[in-house]
């Protein structure tokens, strides 16, 4: 980074915005802001150029055609694609997630490309839609506490090599293909299925981003209180469903 | 002329006894007012009893994501300016429901029905309505309802054809996505303030522009239709350019907003504007909604926010700071099990209001209003919320479950 500011890019809020996924946004300004680092959020509609000069994007959650529409356009801009090749930070939710992989299938049934950012495939599960409480752990190589979220998606996605899964779930259906993994990373691209959203029931998330973006080990503590009653709250809920 | 001039078949005579039944065995048990249990059984015993119910009615459906309920209010109370009226007033508006209130009203003229936004498809075709009023859609109950652009298509292939004139809402791309299938539609200019489900157009998915009061998509020409009732400064402005004042005992926009376009659809059963209006003003409170009532020595206003829209709307409505604001939010199955849409409501609004936060995802509503940066305090009952809030009227904002817990703790 050039400077000590943090720029937050929300790709596609219009297409990319169903299940609370501004929260994410508003997460990782919050905790940024409590370390007294400076941030500027841009919110890119999708007739808009994505900006390549950005430190963190996030993609949320959308309906079947508004995820069609928005891997067309983010594959005709380039923009996104340009920034991780200069280092950019991106985390993605649900339908965000299967677009920043090879391809998933989308509203008309039909194979649909991705960004290739992720070494994912997605697919439509036959079963019931997966809904409910999850509960897993991240990655150790991420060094973070465990993972609690909100699934409720039909997809199943499946790792590549290049790929390794964000967590294992302990409670709950997370990539969807049986062998227990939710989500995806590699180097800074991230991926899950969680909901929540996933940055309001696991801060240290968007802490990782910001630390990720500044190129720092640490940042000083915030007063966690509240964040800390919720996750509580959810994982026993997840572990014992009411 | 409508009214009860031919009698029931003995069938359709029967299963309303039937029904009738179930729900004072039902009322007996304890188990709410019995009109679902009751159109259940009344149903099994004449599938077809619903449009037998109807066929002797003048009916009006009116459907959306917010405001049925309070529209199907007054638009009841401004048609009772030409007859009896039969209506599910107390918002059971699902099929069974719906034959529950028709089968205790069998001497009306006009049915005032409020449907499910996933029935009324179906609704409309067994009951052949003379009016359907569509207000608005947007997102609700994440985790188990259909997308809102798939809602809105399926209401475009149910009501395609209808001979019912269908009274709809032109500042919703959605809403007249779904109307122009229909060959006779009233366009009103009834307003909408949350705008985030319909940024795409719904028609060929291209970004839709939005100046001011007026939408269109750029790429295949989709727009606003040119309305011809209008809402303009708290006044409805019917076809021949009259400016009617609303003034409502119900507060707030929408309301004023429902109250447009229920004179709208009171014009469609010959009820003119000033006399609908009139009617209108004397509705104080809608199924517990906007009442204010008395707790522990204080006077709560109860107001229902079932989803970002209805937040937004609520936020609008309650008097400013330091008015204090109690805040009630669960997520059992009436409310929708994901509460991600919490992130959706701008709790921004609330800053300078002393803020007290209830009800079973209080945490998640705590973490929410903290991000917000809004000052609250979390309680665990009403009792300690209402001791703890400072002096003057409480605004009482829950979502569907929370709402009915505190009517039921109130005693409303």
């Amino acid at each position: 980074m050039s400077d000590s500011s943090l720029r937050l890019v929300w790709v596609y809020p219009d297409l990319l915005s169903t299940y609370g996924d501004q929260g994410n946004a508003l997460v990782v300004e919050r905790r940024a802001q409590q370390r007294r680092v400076p941030v500027s959020r841009v919110d890119v509609r999708s007739d808009q150029p994505i900006p390549t000069s950005g430190d963190i994007y996030l993609l949320g959650g959308g309906e079947d055609r508004p995820q069609r529409l928005a891997a067309e356009r983010l594959r005709r801009d380039g923009g996104l694609n340009r920034a991780v090749a200069n280092g950019a930070i991106v985390f993605s939710v649900c339908a965000g997630y299967q677009i920043l992989g090879h391809e998933f299938v989308n509203d008309l049934g039909r194979p649909e490309p991705g960004l290739g950012l992720l070494d994912v495939v997605s697919v439509r599960g036959e079963g019931a839609r997966c809904v409910g409480d999850v509960l897993a752990d991240i990655d150790p190589q991420l060094n973070l506490p465990p993972l609690t979220g909100f699934e409720n998606h039909q997809g199943v996605t499946r790792l590549g090599p290049a790929a390794r899964p964000f967590a294992r779930v302990r409670v709950g259906r997370g990539n969807g293909t049986g062998d227990g993994t939710e989500g995806a990373f590699n180097d800074t691209v991230f991926g899950t299925y969680m909901h929540g959203p996933v940055m309001a029931r696991n801060p240290q998330i968007a802490d990782l981003l910001i630390k990720l973006a500044l190129d720092v080990n640490a940042l000083p503590p915030v007063d966690d209180r509240w964040f800390e009653a919720l996750r509580e709250e959810r994982i026993a809920a997840a572990v014992q469903p009411a | 002329m409508a009214g009860n001039s031919e009698p029931l078949s003995p069938r359709a005579k029967l299963a309303v006894t039937a029904g009738k039944a179930a729900a004072a065995v039902s009322r007996a048990a304890g188990k709410g007012s019995g009109s679902v249990i009751g159109g259940k059984v009344a149903l099994r015993f004449d599938p077809d009893l619903l449009a037998r119910l109807a066929r002797h009615l003048d009916v009006v459906l009116v459907s959306a994501t917010n405001g049925k309920t309070t529209t199907t209010r007054l638009i009841a109370e401004a048609l009772r300016a030409g007859g009896p009226v039969v209506s599910n007033a107390l918002g059971a508006n699902m099929p069974a429901g719906i034959t529950s209130a028709l089968a205790g009203g069998t001497e009306a003229r006009y049915g005032v029905i409020e449907v499910d936004e996933k029935y009324l498809g179906g609704v409309a075709r067994d009951v052949s309505p003379k009016a359907i009023a569509l207000l608005n859609l947007s997102r609700d109950q994440l985790d188990r309802a259909a997308e809102t652009r798939m809602l809105a298509e399926k209401w475009r292939e149910g009501l395609a054809g209808t001979d019912a004139v269908v009274v709809a809402n032109a500042d919703d791309p959605l809403i007249t996505w779904a109307a122009s299938s229909s060959p006779t539609v009233v366009w009103v200019a009834a307003g909408q303030a949350w705008k985030d489900d319909a940024w795409s157009c719904p028609s060929c998915g291209g970004v839709l522009q939005r100046p001011a009061e007026d939408w269109f998509c750029g790429e295949c020409g989709f727009r606003r239709p040119t309305p011809t009732w209008g809402f303009v400064n708290d006044h409805v402005v019917d076809p021949h350019g009259v400016a009617w004042p609303i003034q409502l005992q119900l507060p707030g926009r929408a309301n004023k907003s429902n109250a447009a376009m229920s004179a709208a659809v009171a014009a469609v059963f010959g009820v003119d504007p000033k006399v609908a209006l009139e009617r209108m003003y004397h509705v104080q409170a809608v199924a517990g909604r906007y009442d204010v009532v008395v707790y522990q020595q204080r006077q709560l206003r109860l107001l229902l926010a079932k989803n970002p829209a209805g937040w937004l709307e609520t936020f609008s409505l309650i008097d400013g700071p330091p008015t204090p604001v109690v805040l009630s939010v669960n997520a059992r199955g009436a409310d929708g099990t994901d509460t991600s849409w919490l992130w959706d409501v701008d709790y921004t609004r609330l800053v300078g209001h002393p803020v007290l936060v209830l009800g079973d995802r209080k945490l998640d509503l705590a973490v929410r209003l903290e991000v917000a940066g809004v000052q609250f305090r979390v309680c665990s009952t009403l009792a300690e919320a209402v001791a703890a809030a400072p002096p003057g009227r409480i605004e009482v904002i829950a979502n569907y479950t929370a709402f009915q817990d505190l009517r039921r703790i109130v005693g409303n």
